[in-house]
């Protein structure tokens, strides 16, 4: 484990990419093909599956710490990482170990078989052999979500430079429904790969948002447009009659939306589609309120089939007749597309995302600032003669959103943040006017510069009313033009409506409470956009 | 006039008042009186017709705030003030820091100020003080605060430098002028390399030096100063300063903070800088339990910091515990102070 904390420890402690890709391709070259298995597991958010519960783990560390539990409860939103947290109370361990990650990770597998007492026997000797930084990633590697500021894009590089492999096809390998116990490292990137899993899905080619005008982008006959929709990014595969589909996360999607099964019967073996899944009412698609209901539901009831049907607006092919098609040009790509969904039945879930005629930009500005009545956030734009890259790359595809829209709130509660900003007063409540009252709508988290926060910290300890619990009510005085991408209705929140990536885009010094917006001023942006 | 039935301090608006002696304690509002416990920038403040502090702190503190009426005292001597008996002792935070014990009719508070428990070699050590009712910070009042012994850290920064000095970068280490900025100077192994200072740390030193501090030889940055004289240098500069067009005349460097809050993974990124050094001028937690202790007080009031959570532990370890209703302070500097 040290060799790991060292590479942790070397990338924790800098900023620079290059420092950061260097030190992990150094441990490609040097560790064991199991440490670098899992390690490509983990930064690629796989993870050994759950021994013990975070609520044990919590049990256990406040007693060996000899603290009460709420203590370290308390302790934990603050720190704003439980693994952390419990490294950071625990005693100096008793003694010194060196035994590589893989045991550490097979270890806790083992604990499954065992009864409760073992595992906490287990856990409270694991601990006792662990420096600190040791310690933090044992934990991590139980409470799970790997994040340590290495991105999988960075992994892979470091991976690239360490086995001399292109980065693009080691991309490719890496993706799907593999784990460290199905596959050998030998396996997974360095032999032939003649018959890779047929459910193997593309890396998915993310754009990033246009920050200049459009101009910039030269001549409008080289793009292509699109609306962007408000859903789930989504690949669909369809291999030797079976059909998969994925989420942008890797996530395997497929049960989740049994309205593909019925895909192998009318779209050929070897095709691989990327678009957005969306709820669709038959023409167009629901507020992504009501797409929210099929995320994260396993299982779908029928009812909910029905109330909310999604289909997929395919926007691009990758794979077609068991080609792969990436490096074929978009215009090239979107005629094949539209050729092998052109004659399918009205009832396949599957759609073309239509392209958006225009000839100059600023008929395009003119047909994106009605995004919203088509459902869409604004729209994309895609070189014609581009391939489909792996990942975030700049240069080929940009969203264009639509400028989001805005409110001016007074703040009501604050709370400090967590993790990153634990001794920052980051957390706050907004309310609007209901005649003499201020009602509050949203909360937000983000947005202000750090200066900004440090400013609004030392207010809110100065004017602080009441606290309850962590939260303090404070005098109401400074207004925020909150910043949302949707609004809709709902009845859980006092105010009835509810804000969909509700943020702070700006502090209005310039403005006294009394002139913050209404709750009618809200409900006529439900009506117009809800 | 003060009323038998007063309580020795009352926590106001304008701050820490004393209604037997008609003074108040680091208060945030203009006063007549002011008795102040350290020079930072939220505990001394501009405005007060009358200040009194101790012999060390006064320099730093006219330095700051200009024009003051300051009368001081030293560690340990007493003071009427009304029907108060005042006196001043060391807290352990930076050169001149102070607790201040208050005195009425047999019953005795203390205000802690900043404090630090472990003795850094610098500053006056700090120095337990018996009392009935303790008003206490707890800036770090969490268990997951502990502090590395300052030799360990010490070394870390060393090892830091060194290696920078020998790839050919600057060492740049943000650090708050008055009291952190000079610690630090006498942690570090002043034979690695030269030490550059920027003009706001270098200030304090030269009140420090003039009070007789011993401070390592330093340069002071000045506009005209040319980094490349200077390879392998450690700069000492205000966090403010780090990553300004001031840090760039430096050309390839490592960034490093040192504060207490580096101990949280979290706040180290948000400064993103390379580094992050566990060195801070308050209690860890066990020291806050240690000062406690040590003041065999019942009533415990707790400021500055996670006063709830604080105040709730201190509660279930059998202590009289609250939280002071009104905070004083909250620069914006004051999380780089810590």
């Amino acid at each position: 484990m040290k060799d790991f904390a060292a590479l942790f420890t070397a990338v924790d402690q800098t900023t620079k990419t290059t420092a950061k890709t260097k030190a992990l391709a150094e441990f490609f070259i040097s560790a064991s093909d199991e440490d670098k298995l899992w390690t490509i597991a983990l930064f690629s958010g796989r993870r050994p599956k759950r021994a013990v519960t975070t609520t044990q783990l919590r049990e256990w560390a406040a007693e060996r710490a000899e603290i009460p539990l709420w203590l370290l409860e308390e302790s934990y939103p603050i720190v704003g990482d439980l693994a952390e947290t419990i490294a950071l109370v625990l005693p100096p361990p008793g003694r010194e170990s060196d035994l590589p990650l893989t045991h550490w990770i097979t270890e806790l597998k083992s604990l499954a078989a065992l009864d409760i007492d073992s595992r906490k026997a287990r856990i409270l000797d694991a601990w006792d052999q662990l420096d600190a930084t040791e310690r933090f990633l044992f934990n991590k590697l139980i409470t799970g979500g790997f994040r340590i500021g290495v991105s999988r894009k960075l992994m892979t590089r470091a991976l690239a430079q360490a086995t001399g492999q292109d980065e693009p096809s080691l991309a490719h390998r890496l993706m799907g429904g593999w784990t460290p116990e199905t596959t050998s490292f030998h396996e997974l990137i360095e032999a032939d790969d003649p018959e890779a899993d047929e459910s193997r899905p593309y890396p998915f080619y993310l754009a990033y948002q246009l920050e200049d005008p459009p101009e910039a982008l030269g001549s409008p006959e080289d793009w292509q447009a699109e609306w962007k929709w408000d859903g789930i990014r989504g690949q669909v595969i369809v291999r030797s009659g079976a059909h998969h589909v994925w989420s942008r996360g890797e996530e395997l999607m497929t049960d989740r939306f049994p309205e593909f099964a019925r895909l192998p019967d009318f779209v050929p073996n070897g095709t691989v589609l990327d678009g957005e899944i969306v709820a669709w009412d038959g023409a167009e698609p629901y507020p992504f309120n009501t797409l929210q209901a099929r995320i994260g539901r396993k299982t779908v009831p029928k009812k909910l089939l029905k109330e909310a049907p999604v289909i997929l607006l395919a926007y691009d092919l990758l794979e077609d007749g068991g080609i792969d098609l990436r490096d074929a040009s978009l215009q090239h790509r979107r005629t094949r597309l539209e050729a092998l969904l052109a004659d399918l039945p009205g009832e396949v879930p599957l759609r073309a995302s239509p392209s958006i005629a225009f000839d100059t930009w600023d008929n395009l500005a003119t047909t994106r600032a009605a995004a919203r009545e088509h459902r869409a956030e604004g729209v994309m734009l895609k070189r014609l003669d581009s391939p489909y890259l792996a990942g975030r790359k700049k240069g080929d595809w940009w969203k264009w959103k639509l400028d989001p829209l805005t409110v001016d709130a007074v703040m009501i509660y604050a709370q400090q943040g967590s993790g990153r900003r634990a001794n920052l007063f980051t957390d706050f409540t907004f309310a609007v006017w209901n005649g003499n009252d201020l009602v509050p709508f949203t909360k937000a988290y983000s947005g202000l510069t750090d200066a900004e926060f440090r400013k609004i910290t030392a207010w809110v300890r100065k004017n602080t009313l009441q606290r309850f619990g962590p939260v303090r009510q404070v005098r109401p005085e400074h207004v925020f033009e909150i910043a949302f991408e949707g609004i809709h209705a709902s009845p859980r929140h006092k105010s009835g409506i509810a804000l969909r990536f509700p943020r702070m885009s700006r502090w209005r010094h310039d403005k006294a409470m009394q002139e913050a917006n209404t709750l009618d001023d809200l409900k006529e942006l439900l009506n117009a956009y809800g | 006039m003060a009323h038998m039935r007063d309580p020795v301090l009352t926590f106001t608006e304008r701050g820490i008042h004393c209604p037997a002696g008609d003074f108040y304690i680091d208060p945030w509002r203009p006063v007549d009186r002011a008795l102040i416990t350290h020079g930072h920038a939220d505990h001394a403040r501009p405005g007060h017709a009358r200040y009194l502090c101790t012999e060390a702190c006064a320099p730093v503190m006219k330095h700051r705030l200009g024009e003051i009426s300051v009368e001081t005292v030293k560690f340990g001597e007493i003071r009427k003030i009304g029907d108060a008996s005042v006196s001043f002792h060391p807290a352990g935070h930076l050169p001149g820091s102070a607790q201040i014990r208050v005195e009425v009719a047999g019953e005795v508070w203390v205000a802690s100020g900043d404090y630090k428990v472990v003795d850094d070699g610098f500053c006056e050590p700090f120095e337990p003080v018996r009392c009935h009712h303790f008003i206490t910070e707890c800036t770090f009042g969490l268990p997951v605060f502990k502090w590395a012994d300052q030799a360990e850290v010490a070394a870390e920064i060393n090892e830091w430098w060194a290696r920078n000095a020998a790839e050919g970068r600057a060492s740049i280490l943000g650090a708050y002028a008055l009291g952190k900025a000079q610690r630090l100077l006498t942690m570090i192994d002043a034979g690695i390399g030269p030490i550059l200072t920027h003009g706001a740390v270098e200030n304090t030193n030269a009140v420090l030096r003039d009070q007789g501090y011993a401070l390592p030889g330093t340069i002071h940055v000045t506009p005209d100063l040319n980094a490349k004289d200077h390879p392998g240098a450690l700069v000492i500069a205000p966090p403010s300063a780090l990553g300004s067009q001031w840090a760039r005349r430096f050309g390839a460097s490592s960034t490093a903070f040192a504060s207490g809050w580096m101990r949280l993974r979290g706040v180290r990124r948000r400064r993103a800088g390379d580094r992050g050094f566990i060195v801070s001028d308050h209690a860890d937690w066990p020291g806050l339990m240690q000062a406690i202790e040590a003041t065999g007080a019942e009533n415990i009031y707790a400021t500055h910091g996670y006063t709830d959570i604080f105040a709730r532990w201190l509660n279930s370890e059998g202590y009289n515990a609250q939280v002071v209703p009104t905070e004083f302070g909250g620069e914006d500097d004051e999380t780089d102070a810590a």
